[in-house]
């Protein structure tokens, strides 16, 4: 069986989905395709299928959240990012694609499609960034919590949740903090 | 003691109820088979051979929490994993005892965030707190030690 | 912060329901037809706090719903709100079968964030703890996974050979299990003088001892019946779904990370790497057994390597790196640069990076993203038993409860790896 060379998926994928490539980053011998949300999918299934890119295997689903303490998300184009981490093992590489989203307007959180269907790895991945950031996977067949409790509120990886640590004790505020602390009598 | 002191040797011994029971208690305590994180990978190398707890009547893990007599928490307790942990600790019954293992059991150990309850003592009631991160089996064992002396030190009036 | 302001404001109540899960289990469980059965948190065999949710027909598993995040530590966002130096402690404790491996995964990522340089002789130091780690994993996964199918013996051998690891790791980094011994820069010290001539006798001890358990367990008629042709998961399911390591190999894909995309001079050291064939527990267990025997070929060279390695055992890049003490007493810029760096830490750009590294499980991966400060905006590791516990039910419909624990011994699962 003839195997097609390996081809730049920067190229690649910016001529043949004009529109869906926002941004290209280069950093530390990586590349981050940033593409836009509406036309995931798409760009999903194009560098999986075509030859010359066969990006087969999803390694890492991670999400991103840009909110800045004080104040503001800097200069990145919105307050979330989800990045998806994929292999070629046929030509032995790394790419990752990049997509921000922002929240509703009335708050709600931010929706990306799934892409369950096309890396059935991504599954509990993506329910785990929806547990822990809020975005909402579309799509996904399991839309429960994963790592948190079921009945739990928040999204801890945000960075305006708080660490909800318990205030270290030292001899000057021992017996307030002690005060407080539940123990278990029997 | 008493009865040797007039007759001589008979294979006798006399002793009080109080210290025949604790004895007998602190011969073989059972633990529950209950290994969270990594203490329990340091649990069980005090199982294995270099660091036996079978010479303590321990080698014997209970799988069912009716059965056993203590429940050594070894890891991080987390929220999620906490109403379990008071679960199996009202269905074992009396008498019973709890170690703590490690520092994340004691007070929360290194992690001082939302996921992790700051000491299992605010569930359950501990007997003896094993420091550590994770504590090492000869640690562990002076822990086990410990437990034993206050078995020893026990009153019937407490309990009876 | 007043205590616990993250907890005051959760419900009170149950708010889930039979809804959630309705659409995961199959018709026959709602009618009563197959049984919902709990195999609980605290089960002798699920290798940890595990979950699992079976529909049974009989003894017949239909599905089976894992349930995980009771050991879930919020690691994460505990190394967000710390500096990169003082973070790897915290990774020890994810996967605490191979800390080693995680301190590995998060100091190579950090050393690419920044762009710095790791001496030649620090990385063989490395590849001899990050292999040492690989067996001692190996072992303990050997030994659980034995007892649980009834071979008590070999738990029992393998915990044996593990405390000599265990002294070796203790020699070199004062702590058995979580010594933080591979920080951003290179490691935290120099061998002592008595730790080679410790491991070249336990490399010479070690493979007779290999030879010891498969003479128990490879050819043995009752292990062959409980592990041949049980959790079977053909090679293109297991990469659709994101396995890794020994459990993609044992279905015969020629994947290791440290031949595809070597790191830390892997390309310098000749080992083979096992495959199976058919996906089953038995193959798995192949590979893991024969990975052990490759480690010990690995650290063979090294030690060869090691007296001819260029460098110091960690970089000299004092904004990065604390000077060694013996400078702090002439030197002022190394009072200055120790001051910086254990005060506040170095800076990181805001940009992201990805390393991946075969650990005993599979590949673990780190995900950095700096801020430009001395803190991480975002830490994020992939773990290979939270892809292999997705996978779980794939290889288990059709079996008894008794493969099912066969299974999940098989895929050598952390739940601290699972859940973080």
């Amino acid at each position: 069986m003839q195997i097609k060379p390996a081809i730049d998926p920067i190229e690649a994928v910016s001529a043949a989905l004009p529109g869906a490539l926002h941004s290209v980053v280069q950093y530390a011998g990586e590349t981050t395709l940033v593409v836009e949300v509406a036309h995931l999918l798409k760009v999903v299934s194009y560098v999986r299928d075509t030859a010359g890119l066969i990006y087969n295997y999803l390694s890492d689903i991670s999400a991103v959240d840009y909110y800045e303490p004080t104040g503001g998300i800097g200069n990145r184009p919105a307050r979330f990012a989800v990045n998806y981490h994929i292999y070629s093992m046929l030509y032995n590489r790394r790419l990752r694609l990049k997509v921000y989203v922002d929240e509703g307007d009335d708050g709600s959180k931010p929706v990306v499609p799934s892409i369950v269907k096309v890396w059935p790895a991504g599954n509990w991945l993506e329910r785990e960034a929806s547990d822990m950031m809020g975005i909402v996977f579309e799509g996904n067949p399991d839309q429960r919590r994963l790592l948190m409790p079921d009945d739990w509120q928040g999204h801890p990886h945000r960075r305006d949740y708080p660490l909800g640590y318990e205030t270290v004790q030292f001899s000057f505020n021992v017996e307030e903090i002690m005060k407080h602390k539940p123990f278990a009598k029997d | 003691m008493g009865v040797t002191q007039k007759l001589g040797d008979l294979g006798v011994v006399t002793t009080t109820l109080e210290t025949a029971i604790n004895w007998a208690r602190t011969g073989a305590t059972w633990p529950l088979l209950f290994g969270l994180a990594c203490c329990a990978i340091e649990y069980m190398s005090t199982q294995g051979g270099r660091y036996d707890l079978a010479r303590f009547g321990m080698e014997l893990n209970r799988a069912s929490p009716r059965q056993a007599d203590l429940m050594i928490v070894a890891g991080r307790v987390t929220r999620k994993m906490a109403p379990v942990v008071r679960n199996l600790y009202d269905q074992m019954a009396n008498p019973k005892w709890v170690i703590a293992m490690g520092d994340c059991a004691s007070c929360g150990g290194v992690y001082n965030n939302y996921a992790v309850v700051q000491g299992v003592d605010e569930i359950i009631p501990v007997d003896v707190y094993v420091a550590g991160c994770p504590p090492r089996p000869e640690q562990l064992m002076h822990g086990i030690l410990t437990l034993q002396e206050k078995i020893m030190g026990e009153k019937i009036k407490d309990w009876a | 912060m007043t205590a616990n302001s993250a907890l005051e404001n959760q419900a009170t109540e149950w708010v889930g329901s039979l809804d959630d899960v309705k659409n995961l289990v199959t018709e026959r469980a709602l009618t009563g037809e197959t049984m919902l059965l709990n195999m609980g948190p605290h089960h002798p065999s699920t290798h940890g706090v595990l979950r699992l949710l079976l529909e049974l027909d009989g003894e017949e598993i239909i599905t089976c719903l894992p349930d995980i995040g009771f050991l879930h530590t919020g690691i994460e966002k505990t190394i967000e709100s710390k500096s990169y130096e003082k973070g790897v402690t915290c990774t020890d404790r994810m996967d605490y079968l191979a800390p080693m491996s995680n301190n590995a995964a998060f100091c190579m990522a950090v050393e690419k964030l920044v762009g710095l340089d790791v001496p030649e002789r620090a990385q063989v130091m490395r590849v001899i703890c990050l292999e040492l780690t690989r067996i001692q994993s190996h072992l303990v996964w050997l030994g659980t996974h034995a007892i649980d199918l009834g071979a008590m013996s070999v738990f029992l051998y393998c915990f044996r050979e593990r405390e000599k690891i265990l002294d070796l790791f203790e020699m070199i980094s004062g702590q058995r299990m979580m010594g933080s011994y591979i920080r951003p820069g290179g490691v935290w010290r120099d061998f002592p003088k008595e730790f080679v001539p410790t491991v070249e006798a336990f490399l010479d001890d070690f493979p007779r001892r290999i030879d010891d358990y498969e003479l128990l367990l490879t050819t043995n008629p009752l292990w062959l019946d409980r592990t041949q042709g049980i959790g079977v998961i053909e090679p293109d399911v297991a990469l659709a779904w994101g396995f890794s390591g020994p459990s993609l190999r044992g279905s015969g894909v020629n994947w290791d990370i440290r031949k595809a995309m070597p790191y830390l001079g892997y390309e310098n050291y000749q080992f083979d790497v096992p495959l199976g064939e058919h996906g089953d527990v038995y193959d798995r267990y192949l590979c893991r057994i024969h990975e052990m025997r490759e480690c010990v070929k690995i650290i063979r060279q090294t030690l060869k390597r090691l007296p001819e390695a260029k460098g110091g055992f960690r970089s000299d890049n004092r904004k990065f790196t604390p000077p060694p003490r013996s400078e702090l007493g002439h030197s002022m810029e190394a009072v200055i640069h120790h001051f910086k760096l254990w005060t506040e830490g170095f800076n990181a750009p805001d940009q992201e990076v990805y390393v991946a590294i075969e650990s005993p499980r599979g590949e673990i991966g780190c995900y950095l993203h700096g801020t430009g400060g001395n803190k991480p905006r975002r830490v994020h590791f992939k773990t290979p038993s939270f892809m292999h516990i997705q996978g779980i039910p794939l290889m288990s419909e059709n079996h008894m409860i008794a493969d099912l624990v066969a299974i999940i011994g098989s895929v050598d699962i952390v739940l601290g790896d699972c859940d973080r």
